[in-house]
């Protein structure tokens, strides 16, 4: 029984990790390595740090308050080395839907089409710009908006 | 049995505790971020979501979440006339490429939804090891390299939030982008949410909006008849919502 | 594998969490009690007609026990880590707790009655035999050659003790799984006070039942006679926790009918559709009213011998069947239906996966393999050849 006892705890001591027990019934060192975790997003004031001219059309129009990396995605990578990483080619006929795609669950009033009766399926960059969608301010800025500050 | 045999039966396990007591010292690695000067919540507005599924997109990229699995998901609702115990409810593939168009009628709605990081979680209850736990600022992790992988989690979690990762057999589920939001940014989810829906909040934060914000709204939590101390807060929630 | 769901399940939902190897678990470990209790019948509560399955049942409980942890291991997703549950286990978890009463139950409880009520046999055999045999009875006498009267008198004591300490743990072994499945508040299809208890009475169920055909099998496979007195004894036992079990699980039922409350709806329509064949044609009907009438009937009728042993044994073998359905049913059944009560998925079980039907069948088949080596090595027949246990043949076996 002694024995027993003796080996229990001594094969605790050797294998249940140092750190178990320091906040709670759990291996403290495990909060760390899941704080240590890779970022894969930068987040929008990173971008905007760079890409001010899209800043300013954007403060012209309703996607004011659309972050950049909700249509470009995850570009931590990018902002770590602009020069090495480019974000991909959006195909806006597919991005858009998701947000403008017309169903009575979203809100009444948000911005929403049948795209099929809208588009027939054409990309919606033909004629929207992306940073700045109402059409009707096209003439204040002719532009393209998704070119870099160089 | 002599005297000296004895002695050494009785030092022998003192000196291996004292020991293992001497090894636990100073733990490797304690992160740079005050443990307990926070209390995470998060604050899901459901007025605004319009299902666009960015949330679901952004937490798999940036958590690298195995596809057919998710620690977000948007369910759209529909509720017939009076029925609100009877909903209809569909989630394709989590709301993860948005929503299919719909002109149904009657009442419809977003829910999304994720971890609840529940103050008083019955997943934590359970584990039988210790590899699910509370950290003192208030998000529930899991501990990969902890898991038996033994499920009883996944059973005890009343949300449907967890599941087993197939590459690496143990549980997982969101870590509200724990190594996020101790850097000073906030969750992927509310990071790319267009309409704002989505707000990461600190309960212990006297300046956080979401103190007035509480005051003021009909505020809502999931399944509270469970009373886990459940942390995601949402505003406008139907009584339909399951 | 696309699984096909109906209505509306949480996304992570739609897979099943515990397979079959799930099922089998509690039904070993039910097997195991309830073999323990029919045998503490006989040491505890002095119902001599039992007496000549006293060693056989005590032999089964070992072999079911022996394999019940490895459908668990088998089950884990890292199965390496499994001594964690030792080391460091969460006080607040009924599964950490488990595995202690498993460990009481097996070193502390069966092991040593087995070993206390065979150490005349095995010390005697250990000078009778001879190569690896003599060994083995060698190491198993655990260095005591004593047989003396005095000696065999305090291994009856303790033997007595440890019996009556059994009883208790093996209620808790068996009710404590019951609690793993009754302590989940989020599945109300197991959360319930009633839980361990039903577990522990239809553990008891099984296992007697399950005594009663191995004892039957194995005299006849022995071509001797059996015992008909026992027999009949065992299966007046085996009516009354049947019809206890049966109450407790109607009780249940009758009340979720009864307060339907928010998931009486989904868990009925379960119930009636993917649940009919293995809940109330299998489990009920064919594996607990129809044994109950038929023992019952026994109980009234005075048939022949031959009728009433090919009744027993039809009874005994619907009521282990039974059994198992309702391992099935709690287990598969309490995740087939969504936690939203909006939908239902579907349990796919693999046939030579890891967790598939080929390994519940070999898991299944195991125990008796053991059980064949154990009845060889220690040979639990009340006429064995070897000279008669001195104490307690004083008191006259069969």
């Amino acid at each position: 029984m002694v024995i027993a006892l003796v080996v229990f705890v001594g094969l605790r001591a050797a294998v249940v990790p140092k750190t178990f027990g320091q906040y709670g019934h759990y291996r403290g060192a495990a909060i760390a390595e899941i704080a240590a975790r890779p970022i894969a997003y930068a987040g929008h004031e990173v971008c905007e740090g760079c890409h001010t001219d899209v800043v300013d059309q954007k403060k012209l129009g309703r996607h004011v308050v659309v972050p950049c990396e909700a249509c470009h995605g995850a570009q931590a990578k990018h902002a770590d080395d602009p020069a090495a990483v480019k974000p991909p080619k959006l195909d806006t006929a597919v991005l858009c839907a998701r947000c403008h795609e017309a169903n009575t669950a979203k809100p009444k009033n948000f911005p929403q089409v049948v795209t099929a009766d809208h588009s027939s399926g054409i990309a919606c960059d033909t004629c929207h710009r992306p940073h700045r969608p109402k059409i009707e301010d096209a003439a204040d800025n002719k532009k393209p908006t998704t070119e870099a500050k160089k | 049995m002599d005297v000296n045999r004895r002695r050494l039966l009785v030092l022998l396990p003192a000196a291996a505790v004292a020991w293992k007591f001497v090894l636990a010292g100073t733990p490797e690695g304690a992160p740079n971020f005050k443990l307990t000067e926070h209390w995470w919540a998060m604050l899901i507005d459901l007025p605004k979501c319009i299902g666009c599924g960015s949330c679901v997109r952004a937490c798999s990229a940036e958590n690298d979440v195995p596809d057919g699995y998710f620690r977000t998901w948007v369910e759209r609702y529909h509720v017939a006339d009076w029925k609100i115990e009877r909903p209809d409810v569909e989630s394709p593939d989590g709301g993860k490429e948005s929503f299919p168009p719909s002109d149904i009628g009657g009442k419809n709605f977003f829910v999304p939804k994720l971890c609840n990081h529940c103050a008083d979680s019955p997943c934590t209850q359970v584990c039988p090891v210790g590899a699910t736990f509370v950290t003192p600022d208030g998000v529930v992790l899991v501990d990969k390299t902890y898991c038996l992988g033994c499920r009883y989690c996944v059973q005890a979690c009343p949300y449907g939030c967890r599941f087993i990762n197939p590459k690496t057999n143990t549980a997982e589920k969101c870590s509200l982008c724990y190594h996020r939001i101790t850097k000073g940014l906030t969750t992927a989810c509310c990071e790319v949410c267009p309409t704002g829906a989505r707000q990461l909040a600190d309960l212990k934060n006297p300046k956080d909006p979401i103190h007035e914000y509480l005051k003021t709204h009909t505020v809502q939590v999931l399944k509270p008849h469970m009373a886990t101390g459940a942390k995601v807060f949402y505003n406008g929630m139907d009584g339909s919502v399951r | 594998m696309q699984i096909p769901v109906e209505g509306f399940m949480y996304p992570n939902e739609v897979e099943l969490q515990w397979s079959v190897l799930i099922v089998l678990y509690p039904f070993l470990t039910g097997l195991v009690a309830g073999a323990f209790i029919l045998a503490s019948l006989e040491r505890v509560f002095r119902v001599q007609a039992v007496k000549p399955t006293y060693r056989l049942a005590l032999l089964t409980a070992l072999s079911f026990l022996l394999v019940a942890p490895l459908p668990l291991q088998l089950h884990l997703g890292h199965p390496e880590r499994s001594l964690e549950m030792y080391l460091t286990p969460h006080r607040s978890s009924a599964m950490a707790m488990f595995g202690f009463v498993y460990l009481w139950y097996l070193m502390a409880v069966l092991l040593l009655e087995i070993w206390l009520d065979y150490r005349r046999d095995i010390v005697l055999k250990s000078q009778t035999s001879s190569g690896l045999a003599r060994v083995v009875y060698r190491i198993l006498t655990l260095g005591s050659d004593n047989i003396s009267e005095r000696s065999l008198r305090i291994d009856d004591h303790i033997g007595y003790l440890i019996t009556l300490v059994g009883i208790p743990s093996a209620f808790l072994l068996h009710g404590y799984v019951g609690f793993i499945f009754g302590s989940v508040k989020a599945n109300p299809w197991w959360s319930s006070p009633l839980m361990p208890i039903v577990f522990i009475f239809s553990a008891m169920v099984s296992g007697i039942a399950a005594v009663m055909l191995l004892y039957m099998a194995t005299t006849r496979l022995r071509g001797k006679e059996i015992d008909i007195r026992c027999l009949d004894k065992i299966a007046q036992y085996l009516l009354y926790t049947f019809v206890i079990d049966f109450s407790l699980e109607m009780l249940d039922l009758l009340q979720r009918i009864y307060e339907a409350d928010e998931s009486f709806r989904s868990l009925d329509f379960m119930v009636h559709t993917r649940l009919w064949a293995s809940q109330v044609i299998v489990q009920i009907l064919l594996g607990t009213v129809t044994p109950i009438v038929l023992l019952g009937l026994m109980q009234i009728l005075r048939l022949t011998e031959l009728a009433r042993k090919r009744i027993y044994a039809v009874a005994g073998c619907l009521t282990v069947i039974g059994i198992f359905a309702m391992r099935w049913n709690v287990v598969i059944g309490g995740q087939l239906f969504s936690k939203s009560f909006l939908g239902y998925t579907t349990y796919k079980m693999g046939f030579a996966t890891r967790e598939g039907l080929l390994t519940a069948i070999v898991l299944m088949l195991l125990p008796f393999a053991i059980l064949w080596v154990l009845v060889k090595l220690l040979p639990p027949w009340p006429d064995a050849t070897s000279p008669v246990s001195g104490v307690r043949a004083a008191q006259g076996t069969t």
